[in-house]
């Protein structure tokens, strides 16, 4: 006999302000199975979920519906309720009258009333079937993933070694560091970056829990929550780590020059090189597609003048796998690549610089030894142009959003020109200055009051060489009037933008990324480091355009969550997931494809049918992977694969409850 | 091919080269024009400044005596374009406005005959093998300082080429043989707007700055597809060179005229004896190297 209790909740006025809450109580006392129903202020209050456990007692109730806000809000909360009360929490069902209802009729409170009263009988017809579920555990293997080795990855792993977990990090690059080791200073307190980035990078490396995997990449994630199995491709670097002492002789020796990198084109390096004097591990790599004896078989002036033979000419990738609890994802950001603005000149000219450029050319370990000069005739410039949101807040050409470190990196620049050149004029175009972090407003204000930048409120319509010049021409809004500064050198503060390939790592990781690559939160309030994903964790600009303290912060705060399930040799396990019904399944695979969780393979049965042996396909559920989000059961054909409790007849038993 | 064509006011006063020229190379190039009968004003200069229906309707009329021949609209001027262009895009993106628009022209316009810039037109009449047969003389020492105008590749929305950058004279005339060169002033005003205003300081100082700019950019002869552009740059030219007491002696083209001379029309049928800055030395030099070079 199904016995079912109704609790309508009025939220305060949330609720209670537009629907008429005790009518739909009384309304609900006529629906089939209802035993006893009744409203109140707040549901989810200690004498709200007393007054749930006590009408369970009194009235012998079985199956719970609470009418109040979206389940994502307190489910959970009147799962616990009702288990406490001796309940399965599965016989819980919650009718949305907020997030549904209320909030969004708040001037229909009759309509909204009615539509209540249905929310609710449908809530009654899908109780009275709801099956009950129990939650499984499963092991945690007690080691964890960063994937990116730059401030974010290196603070989250840090945090997560210090509290005695072992953590491996890869790094695609040679050394890890990331983009914070390209930067000269760091605002609003502009201290070092080298100063307070490479002591961590080298306690990272020194950390017993700590192994770093540089120029290695992902390759392949499987595996679910607790236990994923990581491929990691690592690398041919042509060196011997084990062999190699960084003593560097090697790279002064090789006859091939290339761009660098990590100097963005302002700097020559070698065919075997680390990008930067302080990287970690301090060995280098060879760049294959440039190094001599690769492309035609001769040279070998490296392998020849190590005095420790650690040059391995023939060493292959190696694919490791390994099984971990977490994955921390901080793979960061890549600049806007600018060349789409034909006003600026299409990337043509060379005083027309990037801001990460500029970090470089102001760098005392960068290619001019921290002298400022121009790239294209080495003179140092007197008029300088910055130009902020440049691929930002600009849905024509680049970016709808706005990438919040550049006005105070624009800043930081300025100041630092001023300081640099004194007899210098510094010129911000600007659109709106955006500077909300603590002692932000303060460092801006520092730029203009004590250094002396000239800010210009407007977008600049166009710059072009006149002699060795570049004209800046563009329209200062406040005074409206078009305004031409000739400059010698222009720096744009270019957006933050995704890894090129951000959204290749997400596919096989499994979790999810916006319009514009970067990687989606749970919930942008309430789970901002969590992902889809259970056991997936984000750090740093991977998720959206960062400075050093956000993505420092946020790094620490995925290690909190990695810690939480680490720290525990098992896990429960959410019982909402698909099940096969092997009868009926064909096995045709349309779930493995619809499957954003890759929680679905197929798995050959092995029958006796009419007397002979018959081998044939079905799918297979991975319980640890499902996320529960039913698109296989719409995908498959033949109705085999069911959501545990939203079968079809559970729904169908709603929408006739509504219409028929 | 055929088109409806839509010469405009200019072409058949200041802009005469260009509508001589234009159906020189049309013939020579197997491109028929057939003249829109009748046609008004495409409202440039002064319906969009007075009223927003106004201005989309003139062009409006041209459009849909085209449509009914079943053509696509070639227009020379740069100004009447882009009135033609705003007026098919406003046609085609509202239902409303293309109902309002039928009632006031008292014609059927559906949108579906296209404004087309001869430029782009041209350029695509050229393309492919046949074309090397058609050229009699290279224009080996032309250094051209393409100039686009204002008009002619925005807005960047409905552009046919980059609107920054433009390239598709510069490739027409590399196809002939001209050199063309980097410069930075190739969609900036020529000031045609401040000809007529009570400042004309205005748009003789803008003129100046495109003159130095070729220049700078080592530049014979400057190349437009707008007979208001000729018109400032090539008449007013004396006038900037007396105002700051200097040469500049910078021959002013149509591109329609500079690929006649490549097919091997005559000068004088292309109108190339009108202009105020003398053309004709620059042209007999391109005529006279290597006797003509051959191509």
């Amino acid at each position: 006999m199904k016995r079912v209790g109704v609790f309508v909740c009025h939220c305060g006025t949330n609720i209670s302000g537009t629907v008429d809450c005790a009518q739909v109580a009384e309304a609900a006392k006529d629906f089939p199975n209802v035993e006893y129903s009744i409203d109140y202020k707040y549901m989810c209050s200690e004498p709200g979920q007393e007054m749930i456990k006590k009408a369970i007692e009194e009235h012998k109730l079985n199956r719970i519906v609470v009418a109040s806000c979206s389940p994502r809000m307190h489910e959970p909360t009147f799962q616990n309720c009702v288990e406490r009360a001796g309940l399965n929490p599965y016989y819980v069902e919650m009718a949305n009258i907020r997030e549904h209802c209320s909030w969004v009729h708040p001037n229909e409170k009759e309509g909204a009333t009615e539509k209540a009263i249905d929310l609710v009988r449908m809530a009654v017809a899908k109780a009275v079937r709801n099956q009950p579920l129990q939650k499984t555990t499963i092991p945690v293997t007690d080691r964890a993933l960063v994937i990116g080795g730059g401030i974010a990855g290196i603070q989250a792993a840090l945090d997560l070694a210090n509290a005695g977990h072992v953590v491996d990090i890869v790094e695609r690059e040679p050394s890890i560091g990331g983009k914070m080791a390209q930067i000269d200073k760091t605002f609003p307190t502009l201290d070092c970056s080298a100063c307070i980035l490479t002591p961590k990078m080298v306690d990272a490396a020194a950390h017993p829990n700590i192994n770093l995997l540089t120029y290695s990449e992902i390759e392949k994630v499987d595996g679910f929550v607790g236990n994923f199995d990581v491929t990691i491709r690592q690398k041919a670097r042509s060196i011997k780590m084990d062999v190699c002492t960084g003593c560097g002789i090697c790279m002064e020796k090789c006859p091939v020059k290339v761009d660098s990198e990590f100097e963005l084109g302002l700097a020559k390096r070698r065919a075997i090189y680390t990008p930067f004097p302080q990287a970690i591990p301090n060995k280098p790599v060879i760049d294959r597609e440039h190094c001599t004896y690769f492309l035609r078989g001769k040279c070998g002036i490296c392998s020849k003048l190590c005095p420790a033979g650690a040059v391995d000419y023939t060493q292959q990738d190696e694919l490791l796998t390994r099984r971990y609890g977490a994955i921390i994802v901080a793979t960061g950001f890549e600049l806007f690549d600018y060349s789409v603005y034909g006003e600026y000149g299409y990337g043509k000219y060379p005083d027309v610089i990037t801001g990460l450029q500029f970090e470089r050319l102001i760098n005392a370990s960068g290619p001019t030894m921290g002298k400022l000069q121009r790239p294209s005739d080495k003179k140092e410039p007197k008029n300088i142009v910055i130009i902020n949101c440049v691929g930002s807040r600009d849905e024509a050409k680049g970016k709808s959003y706005c990438s919040r470190t550049c006005c105070m990196y624009s800043a930081k620049h300025a100041s630092l020109i001023r300081d640099k050149i004194k007899d210098s004029n510094v010129y911000v175009f600007y659109m709106d200055m955006r500077t909300p972090g603590k002692g932000y407003e303060e460092f801006y204000d520092r730029s203009r009051e004590q250094y002396g930048t000239q800010y210009i409120r407007g977008r600049v319509s166009k710059i072009y060489p006149l002699n060795d010049k570049l004209i800046v021409r563009g329209e200062d809004t406040l005074l409206s009037q078009p305004v031409e500064v000739e400059a010698d050198l222009v720096i744009l503060a270019t957006a933050m933008v995704a890894q090129p390939d951000a959204d290749k790592l997400a596919q096989k990781i499994g979790i999810g990324y916006d319009k514009d690559n970067f990687y989606t939160e749970a919930h942008p309030k309430l789970a901002p480091v969590e992902t889809h994903t259970q056991g997936v964790y984000l750090a740093g600009a991977c998720q959206g355009p960062k400075d050093i303290p956000d993505s420092v912060a946020q790094a620490s705060a995925a290690a909190a969550k990695a810690c939480g399930l680490l720290s525990k040799p098992e896990i429960l396990t959410e019982p909402i997931v698909t099940e096969v019904d092997e009868k009926t399944c064909a096995g045709c695979g349309t779930c493995l494809l619809i499957c954003p969780y890759k929680a679905i393979d197929l798995k050959t049965l092995t029958e006796r049918i009419a007397g002979e042996i018959v081998e044939r396909k079905v799918a297979t559920v991975n319980e640890g992977l499902c996320q529960g989000c039913g698109a296989c059961t719409v995908a498959c054909r033949s109705g085999s694969i069911y959501l545990k409790h939203y079968t079809d007849e559970q729904i169908l038993a709603e929408v006739n409850a509504l219409c028929l | 091919m055929k088109y409806a064509y839509y010469p405009g006011c200019s072409l058949s006063s200041t802009g005469i080269e260009y509508d001589m020229s234009t159906r020189e190379i049309a013939k020579v190039l197997g491109i028929e024009l057939w003249e829109i009968p009748e046609w008004n004003c495409c409202g440039a200069s002064s319906a969009h400044l007075t009223d927003h229906l106004l201005a989309l309707a003139l062009p409006a009329r041209n459009l849909a005596i085209a449509e009914e021949a079943g053509l696509d609209v070639a227009i020379p001027c740069a100004a009447c374009y882009a009135r033609s262009k705003a007026t098919e895009v406003a046609v085609n993106e509202s239902e409303e406005m293309k109902k309002t628009i039928q009632e006031v022209i008292e014609r059927k316009y559906e949108g579906k005959s296209k404004a087309r810039a001869l430029l782009e037109i041209i350029g695509e009449s050229v393309q492919g093998d046949h074309i090397k047969e058609r050229i009699h003389i290279l224009l080996t020492g032309l250094k051209a300082a393409c100039y686009y105008g204002c008009l002619l590749v925005r807005p960047a929305s409905t552009a046919f080429d980059d609107p920054e950058d433009p390239q598709s004279m510069d490739q027409l005339l590399h196809l002939f043989g001209a050199e063309t060169v980097d410069w930075s002033y190739k969609t900036e005003c020529c000031g045609a707007s401040h000809e007529t205003s009570a400042k004309p300081e205005i748009g003789i100082s803008i003129l100046q700055k495109i003159f130095i700019a070729a220049q700078n950019a080592g530049a014979n002869c400057l190349v437009t597809a707008c007979p208001l552009c000729m018109n400032n740059l090539d008449m007013r030219q004396i006038e900037v060179e007396k105002y700051f007491s200097t040469k500049y002696n910078l021959p002013v083209f149509y591109f329609t005229e500079l690929v006649g001379l490549a097919l091997g029309i005559e000068p004088s049928k292309l109108g190339l004896n009108k202009h105020f800055v003398d053309a004709m030395p620059l042209v007999q030099e391109v005529l006279n190297r290597k006797g003509g070079e051959q191509a």
